[in-house]
């Protein structure tokens, strides 16, 4: 495999510059044989998380699987951004069916697969949160519980951002959406709602489950490659930044997500058989309010301050950081 | 080789010779003992590497289907009544996809009031989906439709649905004559998909498309059910040359020479309207009927040739359109525009209600005598309907509809409806 030298430095992180891994180590993008499988001419928006955690997980499975790739996608941002003929933009066998049943299309494949004797050839679905946590659950559930050979990942943008920006299952406490208006008391999403589908995910008992950040895209790949080496139902949960329904600069995409990671909102971990076997320590703990105070979704609890409302989601860090033992030395 | 079997199991029987690999099934009365059986043969090594999925949805079973065809297997699942409204959304998509699936309605009543008994309100939900809808009279022919929807499924990569009655033919015991499975293998050739997921040729499939080829492409798929019109009675006679018998077809006229009366029907109540045609030719009337085989596509040019000199034709259907009245009728009147022919609706045996012969013959009688209000329900119960509409209008808070009207019957069955 031969390699571009390139850099590859974060300022401000504690990321290694790829040029100094050993060549086994490096990311797959910097492989000059990367397989591109989402290719330019898409319609995202400029800053968009999901592009890029799309273009780096499946890249990644290209990679795992020698090429030999079909993915499902459910209706959304990613779908509509990638796909309308005559432009798609996908290089993979692609199938697109409804929102709300990829998991089960691509165990279809997988069954296909496996009456054909075709077993080389690896399934993976993807969708936003929307398909994921809500729509197409009973799909997502039936997949994991049957552990049919399928790796699901979710592109967590935490709203309906194709339709306009509406409150998911997976829309944050007092966040603003268009269907959670900064208004009334308590302004935004409800506290105390939502959903963690990486736990439910655990909770069946599947064999890999983990959470990735673009913030951390060589953790995303090397996730990616390892779920790949793994048969059964697998579920990685990427958490990608939307500038336009989290208000917040398209710059500042990566920098967002690295502060949800770095204040503990966004756990990252991976667990195998129901069991967090791993989680990436936090070494630069910062409050939420950093986190926040970069999107306008969230303006309206610090202008003014909203201490309530701030204390209970600071509450909701530290309690990940307990539970996932992200600030502990030893694992 | 004849056999008195139930209708189910004999289906699970030719649908395995049909050689599906992939299968998935969410249990739905009265369409239990298809799936169970072909659970069954899929574990008992006899479908040769099938994949049987128990999912958790009718809505997840098709669109396991949706996948594993889009992969190039042959697939198939069964369900009726709320199963086929769950799964609505897989049910266009299929289409839309042009994925060739075959999937069998056990034709049962929608709620509510929840009914498990037989009416065909859940296939006809599904009347302009984009499927190919057949519709069985007998087992016989329920196992014949089967064999020959692959064929034209594939053929065409158009999914097809095989409507049998659910109860009156899924659990009844008749006499079949099932097919060995080297005449099955003559007939349904390999599936070659004409288009597939495939890493060597990747390809996008379902993405959108707009305003400027929408309608070109979903005239494409209207035109799939243009070729099916000429590819059913192909498939139908070269049915009959492997296995020996006549079955299938876009519909089977009875008695239809010189018939100036003639029934029209979905399914099995043609068996009745048979009998009654032959009690009322001995009486003298000029009666004959049409089973229609193929709602969808409808055969219009058929059927307008086949009753072309008859004076009335009478719509017995299993489903009412509420604020409208027939569904199948009002397909017949389009066919037959501009003929002077009277176009009678009967709206009959929903949530099982029995369809017996001599209301039938009352119904025809009636109708050639003095007319039928449009639409002519049979057998309503007006009593019943007329008190529970006065309370309606005396009492703001009138209760639930069905429970009143069975408190006004008493026991269920201790009365004659």
């Amino acid at each position: 495999m031969s390699y571009q030298r390139v850099k590859f430095y974060q300022t401000g992180t504690f990321t290694v510059g790829n040029r100094l891994l050993d060549e086994s180590d490096r990311t797959v993008q910097a492989g000059m044989d990367r397989t591109n499988s989402l290719d330019s001419g898409h319609r995202a928006c400029q800053g968009c998380g999901e592009a890029l955690g799309a273009r780096y997980a499946l890249d990644a499975v290209m990679r795992a699987t020698h090429r030999q790739m079909v993915a499902v996608n459910a209706t959304g941002c990613l779908e509509v951004f990638s796909s309308p003929y005559p432009e798609s933009a996908w290089q993979i066998p692609w199938l697109h069916s409804l929102f709300g049943n990829a998991p089960a299309v691509a165990s279809g494949v997988a069954a296909a697969l496996r009456a054909k004797g075709k077993t080389d050839i690896r399934v993976i679905a993807q969708g936003g949160d929307g398909a994921t946590v809500d729509i197409g659950f009973g799909c997502l559930s039936g997949m994991f519980e049957r552990n049919d050979d399928v790796l699901y990942v979710c592109y967590d943008n935490e709203a309906y951002m194709n339709t306009g920006v509406q409150r998911s299952g997976s829309t944050p406490p007092r966040a603003w959406t268009n269907t959670t208006q900064a208004v009334g008391t308590d302004p935004g999403n409800p506290m105390g709602v939502g959903k963690n589908l990486p736990r439910i995910a655990m909770a069946h008992g599947i064999p890999y489950v983990a959470t990735a950040s673009v913030a951390d895209l060589h953790d995303l790949e090397a996730k990616v490659t390892k779920s790949m080496a793994i048969r059964g139902a697998r579920y990685i949960h990427i958490h990608v930044p939307c500038p336009l329904g989290w208000k917040s600069d398209p710059a500042h995409t990566i920098k967002v997500a690295r502060l949800a990671v770095e204040s503990g909102l966004f756990p990252l971990f991976e667990a195998e058989g129901g069991h967090v076997t791993d989680r990436t320590r936090i070494r630069n703990k910062v409050p939420v309010e950093r986190y926040l105070e970069l999107q306008g979704r969230f303006n309206h609890l610090l202008h003014p301050r909203d201490e309530s409302a701030l204390g209970a989601i600071q509450a909701m860090a530290d309690a990940n950081i307990n539970l996932y033992q992200l600030l502990s030395s030893e694992a | 080789m004849k056999k008195q079997i139930e209708g189910s199991q004999a289906v699970a029987h030719v649908v395995a010779l049909c050689r599906p690999e992939v299968m998935a099934c969410y249990p739905i009365s009265p369409q239990t003992h298809i799936v169970e059986t072909l659970s069954r043969k899929v574990k008992a090594g006899e479908v040769g590497n099938c994949q049987f999925l128990n999912v958790e949805s009718e809505f997840g079973a098709l669109s396991v289907l949706i996948g594993a065809s889009a992969m190039g297997a042959r697939t198939y699942t069964a369900t009726t009544s709320q199963g086929l409204l769950f799964m609505a959304e897989a049910v266009y998509n299929a289409a839309g996809l042009g994925l060739p699936i075959v999937m069998t309605i056990a034709n049962r009543a929608l709620g509510a009031p929840i009914n498990i008994w037989n009416d065909h309100s859940d296939s006809m939900s599904m009347r302009d989906s984009g499927w190919i809808q057949l519709y069985a009279e007998d087992n016989q022919e329920a196992v014949d439709l089967h064999i020959q929807a692959f064929r034209l499924a594939e053929e065409l990569s158009c999914p097809v649905m095989v409507c049998m009655d659910g109860y009156i033919l899924t659990h009844a015991y008749e006499s079949v004559d099932l097919p060995t499975q080297e005449q099955v293998d003559a007939y349904v050739p390999a599936f070659e998909p004409v288009q597939v997921l495939d890493p060597q040729d990747p390809v996008s499939i379902g993405a959108m498309v707009g305003p400027e080829a929408y309608a070109e492409v979903r005239y494409l798929a209207h035109h799939k059910h243009v070729r099916a019109l000429e590819a059913i009675p192909r498939l139908s006679q070269a049915f009959q040359d492997i296995f020996q018998r006549p079955s299938g077809g876009l519909l089977d006229p009875y008695e239809t020479e010189g018939a100036e009366t003639i029934l029209l029907a979905l399914g099995s109540v043609n068996g009745t309207i048979k009998d009654a045609v032959d009690d009322l030719r001995k009486e003298g009337w000029p009666v004959g009927s049409v089973a229609l085989r193929s709602f969808r596509p409808f055969p219009s040019h058929v059927l307008r040739h086949v009753v072309q000199d008859a004076k009335r034709i009478i719509v017995i259907e299993k489903d009412l359109a509420m604020g409208k009245g027939g569904i199948v009728s009002s397909d017949v009147k389009m066919a037959l525009r501009g003929l002077p022919i009277i176009v009678d609706t009967v709206i009959a045996g929903l949530g099982g209600r029995p369809i017996p012969k001599t209301s039938v013959i009352d119904t025809v009688k009636r109708a050639c005598l003095e007319g039928l209000e449009e639409p002519h329900f049979l057998d309503l119960n007006w009593e019943a309907i007329n008190r529970e509409l006065t309370r309606q209008q005396e009492q703001r808070r009138s209760g639930p509809t069905p429970e009143n009207l069975l408190r006004e019957m008493g026991v269920p069955g201790a009365k004659p409806v």
